[in-house]
């Protein structure tokens, strides 16, 4: 019985001490993480899951600006663009990195970024500058494309196919999987090729007929690529939409750096969206000058060079060098489909309800 | 005497308040004030002010009502499919003491946790060896059954893998506690034991079955990550559609008016189930020591044997599965998986080691733990006198869409006293509110079958009501207890909840680490994920032994 009491005391009294402080804290502890933001060199990032940046890179800023860097990853692309928009008022950061031409006028309507004339834009390809007043500024982009298991052609003796077209031959049935544009930017981005490609009307027309070629469908990257894509799972489907950095992944990421890429990337013939990644400074930040000094280097050469091998997509700055593995394995498209950006969102929901109907039902 | 029972009313009213209180705060804050917060500013942003039209509109299209209907049944299904699976298990569990009894139950526990794209990795394993298998059987007319190409079947396969052991660990507790004085006594008048089952244990133990058949219905009606992986695109939950319209079309409308139509309807079965629940079975409960036997006869070894292997089957395929993949590469055995995952090959800044995911996984699961404990017992104590409203509102929660309590954090705790934003304090705040449903849901069945004489006698004898719950109540909940305690610690080690808030990098846990390895292709990416989840599993495993050895020390001499 006494032993019985004492476990009893001593865990309520533990769990008491332990959780108060969590339930009725004093304002001088919970406002910690506000008292950290408003230190005076600490700037904050705000950013999307997949970010990723190398330590010395980060370092290399602290070290000349006598700042810190704080990065707070606010779920995927569009959860983390929806985050910002909605904390307008009150801003949780000083500097926003990752929206995408495809959210772009959304983040331009919003109306939550600042003009900043950036010395750094004239190294950047003009092709990517998407926003002329000068608030959001490219910072990288990748290609989604068609991505195939080379194993597997050529232990069937079939040539892959070389554009998106030829997805509908009687050859390639059952062999494509694809993201459901609802809920992957990937699979956006495969739509928006169609449609780009094929024009509003005949693009669903291809739609029906991919769906009578047996496609499948998922909801995400990862269950098309890690569970239904045989270079990389135990799927049985040899063609993927997947990124045009997804070999150089592949290789980059595998035990033997030597080995031959596994996949390979289809881009020609306008089969390639590109996705452009845009940073900015948000509206409301107390740090400006802070921010736009990192905006610089975000833009410079020792950031841009150390975008590939993080996060898998290419840099924006013209002078950066790519590394060897994304030299031997990736491309770059040369003519990518495109769609105007505030086209895309004024249809998007449109595009994707119609998408559903032809493929869902 | 009756003035001193009048004095035992009134300051047990006063601790009722006192101790009330602290539930209806933590949710007040944390969860009603955020959901608030959002839905008024979706319905009231723009110029055209309030429009009720808004909240119905929903209802007009066709594609959205048949996401509604499909959410209702297939959750009412894998509910249903749950119990019948899990029933038989239980009984046997509940009965019977023997060797490896807690290694199994460990097992069927550790599914919870598992990340759906995981073990959507491992049922592809399976259901191509058992392909192969059948190949080598007959001519492969079975195949079609096993392909993974029905996505409803996966989703119902995968809601009972997943709730398998929230029906076992709650059903059979309950019932080891039931005690054989009853049967006994039932059998001593000449009852037979099927008359005994159906008139006698049945009754008692229907607490315990609705109140785990409800969490079950809950976990599937809200179902996100299961349907997302393994449901394929075409179909979709109401947790999926309100994500869809949240995160990506930015319909806050729309999206809002998904989450008040799933906490209504929650609210309303919860409502009329804790109405119906009146009645209920009053007995001592007694504790496991007397209650378990040891099997006797060849036919209790042979009920062992099979429910133990199907218990096995069920959960520890799929992880072996996991486990094999983690230590294959290139076809033969290695470590080299769990050697990168040491490496920062990258040099990434977001780089932790798996020491520091497992402490800090472990921190937040431990923090979790002690805090829905607390806010459970205490809402519990609450829920047993004034259940009727406030018991459907403590499980809410659990059916409330993750983007939209995220949105409502984000615009609401913003402002001191509570600028919780960006604060790691979120991440064991958020987990407490999704646990503390369990924990409550686990004890209530044993707190209300404390039979009122039973308080009411230690009061007399001049017990403060404090020493009420204390002595007379937590010892008896105490198994309860440690079932919630399982389950709060899971909810936290298992949830992947990176995307709920503006989260730190820096406090990564064991799951986000998962899905980022994932999130790129290449071997070793995948090597590693399957690495982290083989060590994700071990370390629930030794969490539930440590959190059950606690257990024991509280149960000596009960």
């Amino acid at each position: 019985m006494r032993l019985k009491q004492l476990y009893f005391i001593c865990f309520m009294a533990l769990t008491l001490t332990i959780s108060l402080p969590f339930s009725f804290t004093t304002p001088a502890t919970l406002n910690a993480a506000q008292d950290e933001k408003d230190e005076e060199n600490q700037i904050t990032v705000m950013t999307h899951d997949s970010f990723s940046v190398s330590k010395d890179v980060v370092a290399k800023f602290e070290r000349e600006n006598g700042a810190k860097i704080v990065f707070l990853k606010s779920g995927d692309a569009g959860e983390a663009l929806n985050k910002a928009i909605l904390t307008k008022n009150n801003p949780i950061a000083d500097i926003f990195y990752g929206v995408d031409n495809t959210f772009l006028s959304r983040a331009i309507k919003a109306d939550i970024f600042i003009a900043y004339d950036c010395p750094m834009l004239k190294y950047i390809d003009d092709a990517l500058k998407l926003d002329g007043s000068n608030r959001l500024f490219p910072v990288d982009f990748g290609d989604v494309c068609l991505n195939f298991d080379k194993k597997w052609f050529k232990d069937k003796n079939l040539s892959p196919p070389t554009m998106v077209e030829d997805l509908i031959k009687p050859e390639y049935k059952g062999l494509l999987v694809v993201e459901n544009p609802a809920t992957s930017s990937p699979g956006l981005a495969f739509l928006l090729t169609t449609i780009s490609r094929f024009g509003e009307d005949s693009a669903f027309d291809f739609w029906q007929k991919l769906k009578n070629n047996n496609v499948l469908i998922t909801n995400g990257w990862q269950e098309a690529y890690w569970g239904k894509f045989s270079a990389a799972s135990k799927g049985d489907r040899p063609i993927v939409v997947s990124y045009a950095s997804s070999p150089a992944a592949e290789v980059h990421f595998a035990e033997d750096k030597s080995i031959d890429a596994p996949t390979a990337a289809i881009t020609n013939n306008g089969s390639a969206f590109r996705q452009i990644e845009f940073v900015g400074i948000l509206k409301g930040s107390k740090k400006v000058e802070l921010a736009q000094k990192l905006i610089d280097f975000f833009l410079s050469k020792s950031f841009q060079e150390d975008i590939p091998l993080q996060m898998f997509v290419f840099p924006s700055n013209k002078e950066a060098l790519l590394p060897e593995v994304f030299k031997k394995n990736a491309v770059i498209t040369k003519e990518p489909a495109s769609l105007p950006y505030n086209q895309i969102t004024e249809k998007r929901e449109a595009w994707i309800e119609k998408w559903s109907e032809v493929m869902l039902n | 005497m009756i003035n001193k029972l009048k004095m035992l009313n009134s300051s047990r009213a006063l601790s009722l308040v006192a101790v009330g209180s602290i539930p209806i705060l933590f949710f007040g804050i944390f969860y009603l004030y955020p959901l608030a917060g959002i839905f008024i500013r979706s319905f009231f942003h723009d110029e055209h002010g309030f429009n009720l039209y808004n909240l119905f509109k929903i209802f007009q299209s066709p594609r959205i009502l048949g996401v509604i209907w499909f959410t209702i049944w297939q959750a009412v299904l894998s509910t249903i499919l749950t119990l019948i699976v899990a029933l038989p298990c239980s009984y046997v569990m509940g009965q019977f003491d023997f060797r490896f009894k807690r290694l199994i139950m460990t097992l069927a526990t550790i599914p919870f946790v598992l990340p759906t794209v995981v073990v959507a990795a491992s049922f592809q394993v399976i259901s191509y060896s058992i392909e192969d298998a059948i190949l080598l059987l007959s001519d492969g007319s079975l195949i079609s059954l096993f392909k993974s190409n029905n996505p409803i079947l996966m989703v119902l396969f995968a809601h009972i893998f997943y709730n398998f052991s929230v029906v076992l660990r709650i059903t059979s507790s309950f019932f080891s506690s039931i005690g054989k004085e009853t049967t006994e006594a039932a059998q001593m008048l000449g009852a037979d034991s099927l008359q005994i089952f159906f008139k006698v244990t049945l009754p008692l133990l229907k607490p315990a079955i609705f109140a785990s058949a409800m969490l079950v219905f809950i976990f599937c009606f809200s179902s996100f990550g299961v349907i997302l992986i393994l449901g394929g695109a075409s179909i979709s939950t109401i947790e999926v559609e309100i994500y869809r319209q949240a995160a990506h079309l930015f319909n806050l409308p729309v999206a809002s008016s998904l989450s008040i139509f799933q906490i209504v309807f929650t609210f309303i079965m919860l409502f009329i189930y804790s109405n119906l629940q009146k009645k209920r079975a009053i007995f001592t409960p007694e504790s496991e020591k007397f209650s378990l036997k040891k099997p006797s006869s060849i036919s209790h070894k042979i009920l062992i044997f099979f429910c133990s292997l199907f218990i096995v089957c069920l959960c520890g395929i799929p992880m072996v599965a996991l486990l094999i993949k983690s230590i294959s590469y290139k076809g033969s055995i290695s470590l080299i998986f769990y050697q990168q995952l040491f490496l920062n090959s990258s040099g990434s800044i977001f780089y932790v080691s798996p020491v520091t995911a497992i402490s800090n996984s472990l921190t937040f699961a431990f923090i979790t733990l002690l805090m829905s404990l607390f806010v459970a017992v205490s809402a519990a104590s609450l829920i047993k006198d004034r259940g009727k409203l406030f018991e459907p509102i403590f499980m809410l929660p659990l059916s409330t869409s993750a983007v939209t309590l995220g949105f409502g954090i984000i615009i609401t705790l913003d402002k001191p006293p509570l600028n919780l934003r960006t604060s790691t304090l979120l991440i064991p705040i958020v987990h407490t509110l999704v646990a503390s449903p369990f924990v409550i849901r686990a004890i209530l069945p044993a707190l209300r079958s404390i039979p009122q004489n039973l308080k009411e006698a230690a009061s007399m004898l001049g017990a403060s009501p404090f020493k009420v719950w204390l002595y007379v109540e937590m010892p008896i909940i105490a198994r309860a207890l440690s079932i919630g305690a399982i389950f709060a610690f899971t909810v936290s080690i298992g949830e992947f909840g990176a995307s709920l808030f503006a989260a730190r990098p820096e406090f990564t846990t064991m799951p986000v680490t998962i899905y980022k390895f994932l999130g790129q292709p290449g071997v070793m990416n995948y090597g590693q994920a399957m690495a982290m989840s083989s060590i994700l599993m071990l370390v629930t495993a030794s969490g539930f032994l440590f959190i059950e050895r606690i257990r024991q020390f509280g149960h000596e001499g009960f």
